[in-house]
């Protein structure tokens, strides 16, 4: 039977948390007009020319700023605490940022501003990346005993 | 300031807050959700659905104002078709995530809680995303010459 593990388990935070995000994204799309897509701001702002160089930049600055409130005000949520070598990390960190740019988007840009609209792009773009980071993650957990 | 560019500020720094407050900042929690063989916590599709929930509205109304408030006109993606980039990109990212525990926004936001990993991570990542362009700027290239060249022989 699958257990839920009820002290790691938090439905309101996260959802209060998501609402944010949602917000977030409807500020970007009525403001500025463009999709909160990290990966997209990000990898566009990489690009030489780079393409509205201002906007992505305040925007990355703003999640850095972001981070420094909860530094300041929620620490406890930057505990790391899963086991990964720098090894491990590097390369995860490689598949991310290539994955992300060669599918047109990440968990933000597909994930939460594509099936919002209804995109079956970002659907299947979606289904696809849970699907091969559950198989990822049952890898790690069984066959390396959860840390790689 | 430009109003535009302090309007996207703010959107970064709620982003960031609802990052942190959802949970998605911790990856025990994020491999937590992906790995459903172990101790399964769904939490992170609660902040799905609650992110979702709130921009669904958005995309009702705002898209028929015909422009956005602080710029010219709306940058959103109208393609609908699925090609093999799509899908093999997904499953690298994917794989990426589940191995890192990571995705893009929240590597980024916990690099201000200092954390080796979350480092160690975002340098990888931004290594991985110049990568992409190289590859693909390179396979843009070449496929430029060989239609030259066919354009040529015929």
């Amino acid at each position: 039977m699958l257990e839920i593990p009820v002290e790691n388990f938090t439905p309101i935070t996260a959802s209060i948390g998501g609402a944010l995000i949602g917000l977030s994204a409807s500020m970007m799309l009525l403001l500025n007009g463009r999709i909160a897509g990290i990966s997209g701001i990000i990898g566009g702002g990489l690009k030489l020319p780079a393409g509205d160089l201002a906007w992505r930049l305040a925007f990355v600055l703003g999640l850095l700023a972001g981070g420094g409130a909860l530094v300041a005000f929620y620490p406890e949520t930057f505990a790391v605490n899963i086991d990964r070598s720098t090894g491990a990390l590097v390369v995860a960190g490689l598949l991310v940022g290539f994955g992300t740019r060669l599918g047109n988007g990440c968990t933000s840009g597909h994930g939460v501003c594509g099936l919002s609209r209804l995109s079956p792009r970002s659907l299947v773009a979606t289904i696809t990346f849970m699907s091969a980071g559950a198989a990822m993650a049952a890898v790690v957990t069984h066959a390396f005993g959860g840390s790689i | 300031m430009n109003r535009r560019v302090l309007a996207t500020f703010l959107a970064g720094f709620l982003f960031s807050v609802g990052l942190g407050v959802a949970g998605m900042t911790q990856p025990a929690k994020v491999v937590g959700f992906l790995d459903v063989t172990g101790n399964w916590d769904p939490s992170l599709a609660f902040v799905m659905m609650g992110a979702i929930a709130v921009h669904f509205i958005a995309y009702r109304v705002v898209p028929r104002m015909g422009s956005p408030l602080l710029a010219e006109r709306f940058g959103i993606p109208t393609r609908r078709d699925v090609d093999l980039r799509l899908v093999s990109g997904a499953v690298l990212f994917g794989a990426g995530w589940g191995l890192g525990g990571f995705c893009p926004g929240p590597a980024l936001v916990s690099v201000t809680g200092g954390a080796r990993s979350a480092i160690i991570f975002v340098g990888a990542m931004m290594g991985g995303m110049l990568l992409f362009q190289l590859v693909d700027s390179l396979r843009a290239a070449r496929h430029q010459r060989s239609a030259s060249r066919l354009a040529a022989d015929t």
